[in-house]
This record gives C-alpha cells, sequence and structure tokens, in this order.
C-alpha cells in the first residue's frame, strides 16, 4: 500500500525515520513551514531555514526514496512579532512559487492575537494571489472557535474550501469543518492528542470523504510511522481498504494537486534512489557506508 | 558591576555582565530567613523569590541597576539571545522592573515558549500577570498552563481575574478532552464553576463531581 504523510517537519527528523517511513510505504511526504521550537529573531534566519526545507531537506528525503514537498508560510506563533513577520511577508512570495510548494501554509492562529489574525489575512490574500491551495493551523488551544474562525476567515477572503486544509482537528471541530466542505485533516500522536484508536473511530463515523491522515512528525513527541499505523489499525477493524486509501494516501493528494506541483507520476515514474548525489558538496552517507541506488521500476 | 550599569552599559558590556553572573555568584538556591520572604511580600504581595537559584537574583538585580530610560529596549534585546536560565530570570524580575506595562508583549513571548521554566517564570509566583496582562492574554496564560500540565494554584490572582470568557474556554477544552477520553485537570474547575451557569457549563461540573464516585 502506498502512504502520503502530508505534514510532516522532516527537518526535525534523523536519517532513520526515513528509512522506516520508505519501508513501510510512505511514497511522498508534505513539509509544512513552522516555527522551530523557538522564536527567529531575524528574517535571515526565516529566509536560511525555508531554504533548509526546500533544498536540503528535500535532497535527504530523496536520498531514501521519499518525495519531498513543502507548504510555505509564516506561523501563527512568530506572527506576534511584528518586526519579524512584515520581513518575513516581504520573502514569502519568493518562496511560495517555487518549485514543489503544494500551498500555503501552516498558517491560522495561536493564542488568536490581532496580530495573528492580520497575517493570517494576508496570507489568504497571497494563496489566492498566487493561485495556490491552504493549509490551516487550527490552534491546539481553544481549538473549536479558533477552528470556526480559521473558517469564517478563509470565507470572508473569498477562498474556496475545497482548496483549502483545515489540520489538527478533533472529534470537536471534525463535523463543522466536513459539513463546510473543506478537507478536514487529523495528526496522529501517539498517546497524546489524536492516538490512532481514535482515528479509527472517526474514519467509522464519518467516513473517508474529504478526511485527510497525518503524523504532523516534528521535534516532540511524535511518530512519522503514524501514517502507516493508522491504516493498519483502521484495515484491521474492518474499515474498507478503499477507505483506508483514500484517507491515507488519495485524499492528500488531491487537495494539494491544484498547486500543479504533486502528481502521483512524480513517484511511480520519478527518478531512482540515488545516495550518492552530492548537495552542495554535502552527502549524508558517512563512515563509509555504500550507497544505495535503485532502479526505478 | 551594579555601578557600571547605572550608566547605562553598552550591549556588549552588559551582555558580558549578565552572561557571566554564575561564574561569580554560583547557582545555588536562594535561601531566605522569614523575614526576608515577609519583605518580599510586603514589597509585591504574591511574589516568591525563595528558591531561586542565586544566579537569576544576581542578573534580576543586575537589571535593577539599568536606567529607567530604554530599560524596555534592553530587556528585549537580552531575551533574544537568552539562553534557559536567562530567560528565567529575566522573566521571573518582570514584578520588579520599571515601567511594567511596558514589558507585557515581552511577557507574552516568555508564555508563548514551549520550555516551561521559561512559561512558569511568567506565570508563577508572581504579581505581573495579575496586575499587568489584559483578559485575553490572561486567559490564555491559564489554559495554556493546563495545556503543558503546569499547575493554576501558583498563579497569583486566578480566582480574582475569572472571567466569562475564560469559563467558555475551559468549559470547550473540557469537552475536547472528555469526547478524546483523556483526563480534566481538577484545578481547570476553578476558573468556571463561578461562572458555570453563565455558559452553560452546569452538566459539564455536574458530570466531573460523579466522575470522581468510583
Ligand atoms: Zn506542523
Amino acid at each position: 500500500m502506498m502512504f502520503i504523510d502530508p505534514h510532516a517537519h522532516m527537518i526535525s527528523r534523523t536519517t532513520d525515520d526515513y528509512e522506516a517511513m520508505a519501508a513501510a510505504g510512505i511514497v511522498a511526504v508534505i513539509e509544512p513551514a513552522f516555527w522551530v521550537g523557538q522564536p527567529r529573531t531575524h528574517v535571515a534566519s526565516y529566509a536560511d531555514y525555508l531554504s533548509a526545507i526546500l533544498g536540503f531537506e528535500r535532497f535527504r528525503a530523496g536520498q531514501f526514496g521519499l518525495r519531498h514537498y513543502c507548504t510555505i508560510g509564516l506561523n501563527s506563533k512568530e506572527a506576534n512579532d511584528e518586526a519579524l513577520a512584515e520581513a518575513v511577508m516581504e520573502i514569502l512570495p519568493r518562496f511560495a512559487i517555487k518549485e514543489g510548494v503544494v500551498a500555503i501554509g501552516e498558517i491560522g492562529y495561536d493564542e488568536q492575537t490581532a496580530l495573528e489574525d492580520r497575517y493570517f489575512r494576508r496570507q489568504l490574500e497571497l494563496a489566492r494571489e498566487l493561485d495556490l491551495p491552504v493549509m490551516i493551523h487550527t490552534p491546539h488551544r481553544d481549538k473549536k472557535r479558533g477552528t470556526t474562525r480559521s473558517m469564517d476567515v478563509c470565507e470572508e477572503h473569498g477562498l474556496d474550501p475545497s482548496r483549502v486544509v483545515v489540520d489538527h482537528n478533533n472529534e470537536e471541530t471534525v463535523a463543522e469543518v466536513l459539513q463546510r466542505g473543506y478537507w478536514a485533516a487529523f495528526s496522529i500522536y501517539p498517546s497524546t492528542k489524536m492516538g490512532d484508536a481514535r482515528m479509527v473511530e472517526i474514519l467509522k463515523r464519518y467516513g473517508a470523504e474529504r478526511v485527510i491522515v497525518n503524523s504532523a512528525c516534528d521535534w516532540g513527541i511524535s511518530d512519522p510511522l503514524s501514517v502507516p499505523k493508522t491504516a493498519k489499525l483502521a484495515l484491521a477493524q474492518g474499515v474498507a481498504a478503499e477507505d483506508v486509501r483514500r484517507a491515507c494516501y488519495a485524499n492528500a493528494l488531491a487537495a494539494f494537486a491544484p498547486s500543479g506541483q504533486i502528481a502521483e507520476s512524480d513517484w511511480l515514474s520519478g527518478p531512482a534512489i540515488d545516495q550518492r548525489t552530492l548537495y552542495e558538496g554535502n552527502s549524508i552517507l558517512r563512515g563509509g557506508r555504500d550507497a544505495r541506488v535503485t532502479a526505478a521500476e | 558591576m551594579l555601578g557600571e550599569m547605572a550608566a547605562g552599559p553598552d550591549d556588549a558590556r552588559l551582555d558580558l555582565a549578565f552572561a557571566r553572573l554564575p561564574r561569580l555568584v554560583g547557582r545555588a538556591p536562594l535561601t531566605l530567613a522569614p523575614a526576608d520572604e515577609a519583605a518580599a511580600e510586603a514589597a509585591r504581595p504574591g511574589w516568591r523569590p525563595a528558591g531561586w537559584p542565586v544566579d537569576a537574583a544576581a542578573r534580576i538585580l543586575l537589571l535593577l541597576h539599568l536606567p529607567r530610560a530604554g530599560f524596555a529596549d534592553r530587556f528585549r534585546r537580552l531575551r533574544r539571545v537568552a539562553d534557559t536560565a536567562e530567560l528565567v530570570a529575566l522573566f521571573r524580575g518582570l514584578p520588579l522592573y520599571p515601567d511594567p506595562e511596558r514589558l507585557e508583549d515581552e511577557a507574552g513571548e516568555g508564555l508563548r515558549s514551549n520550555m516551561r521554566p521559561v512559561f512558569e517564570a511568567v506565570a508563577h509566583h508572581s504579581p505581573y500577570p495579575r496586575e499587568v496582562f489584559g483578559e485575553h492574554r490572561w486567559n490564555h496564560m491559564v489554559l495554556k498552563a493546563l495545556f503543558v500540565d503546569s499547575p493554576l494554584a501558583p498563579i497569583q490572582g486566578l480566582d480574582e481575574r475569572a472571567n466569562p470568557e475564560l469559563a467558555m474556554m475551559l468549559r470547550d477544552y473540557a469537552r475536547e478532552r472528555r469526547a478524546a477520553g483523556r483526563p480534566i485537570s481538577p484545578e481547570l474547575w476553578r476558573c468556571l464553576i463561578p461562572f458555570a451557569q453563565a455558559v452553560g457549563a452546569e452538566a459539564d461540573v455536574a458530570l466531573a463531581d460523579l466522575e470522581r464516585i468510583p
């Protein structure tokens, strides 16, 4: 079975994770721009971060046979630093139109402050201008109202719900998000927030239409195998294979395909894994390991 | 060193002096006699410096010698390059600095941290949030404390600053936790119960009571 993990902060993960993800059947990952655990204080470090996820991280993924895509945006936490946020808004368009950028994201609210609201709206306008889908990070705190408000604001700015992925849903938000026509994504965290067992219950109750599963793996406790593990549990509990395929693969592809930057052919007929390729002179092969070169079938 | 601060040191001098303090004074916990604790309470009700590492106390003392003019700018600059212990010291001193309202956004940055000691340096045993924070920031501080498993009891002014908006947020949070089959901190109800009727949460409160029955 092929899987897509449409929300994975691979910049915080190890090569072991990439290896395990590829072995479990993940063919593509989407890396949303987000904060890095503590605030950046200069626009230059933000620019370097965006370059890193678009450049070296994509190269790293490629060495393990995974296709790597990004979403570009100013996250809600750092939107609260006005000077930084203004400067980041200046540089965002030139990163957002790069190849392999499948959406503006992850954007939205954290504490639902006035500054968060301002930069959320400006980025929705940017998404319209560049004709890109949007990935919304819904707040972890005051989630229900924050989720409703995020969708209200999208509609105020004339976005089509079918072009917007609302992420980090839970039992309390899913019904409204689906009913309003948005993609409803779920981040599966081991033991906290959304576990895979809870996800399977949601699949049974709401079906798989416009439902997307992701790992949101990052530098916190999280599992880069959340998507295949959820698929396995869902199948074991009698969820139809086609529904599993939609929630863990096809819906993510359909949601981000309007960007024109992601297509199934990328991995079905893409180039081989070639770990010998160098990126600006750096290989990730160290300590005399042999390069692995796999031919595309 | 302290005398030099009053003259308004340049950035490099201040950074060095601030960073170097643990080398000079050590990191032992501050031990206070009952009379000292009473003096702290008299100076700033709710402020508890006992148990601070002595280097944090020394850092705050250093900052208190800086000129009032430009204090907030210096604070901000130090905060942006601070390590964890420095952040904790900077934020623990909030109730003592000049023009406290000018540091509210800085305190907000401390609350935004995912490092619990930094968050608690702002939120716990300090009259600053109670005195300075607007309702929106206050409410998000309380909610975040629950999210990061930080106790609410050390937050000063918890009862006096309770409000219907916070009660509504806590009601939704309790329902979300219940729907997810996750435990709810018993501290949550303290800020919700006074407004339970106003925000239609009587059933939530009753349910929580019944859950205590084995
Ligand atoms: Zn994320």
